[in-house]
């Protein structure tokens, strides 16, 4: 690693101006990006924490939406969202292993926003909006291709507002070594349509399947996307599978997640 | 450079860091714990497993000075108060939950953590709580044997005052 400072705030304030320096970079959990500084893929003058605010913190459900704040970890998102919103907790206590959900957090999820991550699709799927410091961004205007979103610099997610869904469940057929998705689906059916969101597919991160969206409007259950196909055109490609090995995947896990979410 | 303090294993300790300093490296090089072992460096093996304020984390991927003023077990804290081997350390001897060794530590902390959520765990919870600890020797079979003779030990036993 390149030599740094590091700085653990209590306010957002202390810490929205300690990130105001040339150079300064957000630190939450640190699980994506102290591997990538041991890499040296990453060279900031400053990591500024976000591990010591309490307002960054916690779960809330208000009517029918669940607001989880930008710092929480995926460990208590596991525990305190499991009656709101119990597809996401579960998506939650999927994520890497413990070690990794104790510290990890959703903000750092969704502003690393890996083609493989599973935040990425929940939001997506939920039609969530992603709160930052300055403005309210829609999930489908926030993640804009691999490893890119829509945060400028300096920019903190604060945190995420989910409509909770009548039926939803997420699909990750896991990567065993990395224990990251090689592909899932996150399936939400709302009274307003059914979204579908795929991570771990597509070479430009995760996106909605509009064809299967669609079809499990008319007729929520596995069957409706039975005929369906999808393009492998642009799926990622690698030793754990091919494109057109992921583009089918995304047809099937679809299908499961549907018939799981049905019960 | 700054200097750091936190509590390992009930005893406070404190050391001069960089902002690059891992917990794994101010653990080991700093306070001379050599018992959390570095395996990956890269958070996929778990041998550095420790538990900071009760979470079970990766030492080798949480820098010290988030963990300034934070409590630290590490496997060095496991032991009874008379250095005898505690109930998860004594059932992994018993059990031959280990063969070289080299991440006991780090299953053992993980064992820990697991038990003070779910003290009775099944056969299944402790195969998939141990997702992020790797053994290279034993496959894994003694571990879970170990893990459930200490669940059934620990739980047998009235739980002391704190
Ligand atoms: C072994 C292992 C297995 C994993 N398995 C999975 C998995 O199955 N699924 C999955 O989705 N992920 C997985 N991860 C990644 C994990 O979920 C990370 O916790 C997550 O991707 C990043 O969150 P963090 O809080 O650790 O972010 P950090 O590593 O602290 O930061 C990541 C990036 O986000 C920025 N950032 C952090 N917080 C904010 C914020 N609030 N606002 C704006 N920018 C911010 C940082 O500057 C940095 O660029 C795994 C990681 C490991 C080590
Ligand atoms: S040394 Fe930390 S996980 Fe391997
Ligand atoms: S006993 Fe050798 S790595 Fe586990």
């Amino acid at each position: 690693m390149y030599a740094f400072d590091f700085v653990k705030p209590s306010t957002l304030d202390e810490a929205l101006s300690a990130l105001a320096e040339d150079e300064a970079q957000a630190i939450s959990g640190g699980q994506t990006l102290i591997p990538t500084l041991k890499q040296r893929l990453a060279m900031p003058s400053k990591l500024v924490s976000l591990t010591g605010i309490a307002e960054l913190k916690g779960v809330k459900t208000e009517g029918n939406t669940l607001t989880i704040a930008g710092a929480t970890t995926h460990a208590v998102v596991a525990k305190e969202a499991a009656e709101a919103y119990p597809a996401l907790a579960s998506l939650a206590g999927r994520i890497g292993d413990p070690s990794v959900r104790a510290l990890g957090t959703i903000g750092g999820s969704l502003a690393n926003n890996d083609p493989s991550a599973c935040y990425p699709a929940a939001a997506l799927a939920s039609g969530a909006t992603i709160v930052t410091n300055t403005r309210e961004i829609p999930a489908d205007d926030y993640f804009q291709g691999l490893f890119t979103t829509a945060l400028d610099e300096g920019e903190i997610v604060t945190g995420v507002k989910f409509p909770i869904p009548e039926k939803a469940h997420y699909q990750k057929f896991i990567q065993p070594a990395s224990r990251f998705p090689l592909t899932a689906v996150f399936v939400a059916k709302y009274s307003s349509g059914v979204r579908v969101a795929v991570t771990g597919a597509s070479e430009d991160g995760v996106f909605r399947w509009s064809e299967g969206e669609e079809a499990l409007g008319a007729n929520f259950s596995p069957d409706a996307v039975s005929g369906l196909s999808v393009d492998p055109d642009g799926m990622m490609a690698d030793m754990h599978g091919t494109a057109e090995y992921r583009a089918h995947l995304v047809k099937v896990l679809t299908a499961r997640a549907v018939a799981a979410a049905n019960g | 450079m700054p200097e750091i303090e936190m509590t390992v294993n009930g005893k406070p300790m404190s050391g001069t860091v960089e902002g690059r300093t891992l917990l794994s490296d101010f653990l080991r090089d700093m306070l001379g714990l050599t018992g959390t072992h570095i395996g990956c460096d890269t958070a996929q093996c778990g041998a550095c497993t420790v538990h900071l304020d009760g979470r079970q984390v990766k030492s080798c991927n949480v820098f010290a000075m988030d963990a300034a003023g934070a409590e630290v077990t590490t496997i060095e804290g496991m032991a009874n108060a008379d250095g005898s081997l505690g109930a998860i350390q004594a059932a992994f001897q018993t059990h031959h939950g280990l063969q070289c060794g080299f991440c006991t530590p780090g299953m053992v902390m993980a064992a820990a953590g697991l038990l003070k959520e779910n003290p009775a765990p099944t056969e299944a919870e402790i195969r998939a709580h141990l997702e992020g600890n790797i053994c290279r020797c034993t496959g894994y079979h003694n571990i879970v044997k170990a893990i459930q003779a200490a669940a059934a030990e620990l739980g047998a036993k009235p739980i002391a005052a704190e």
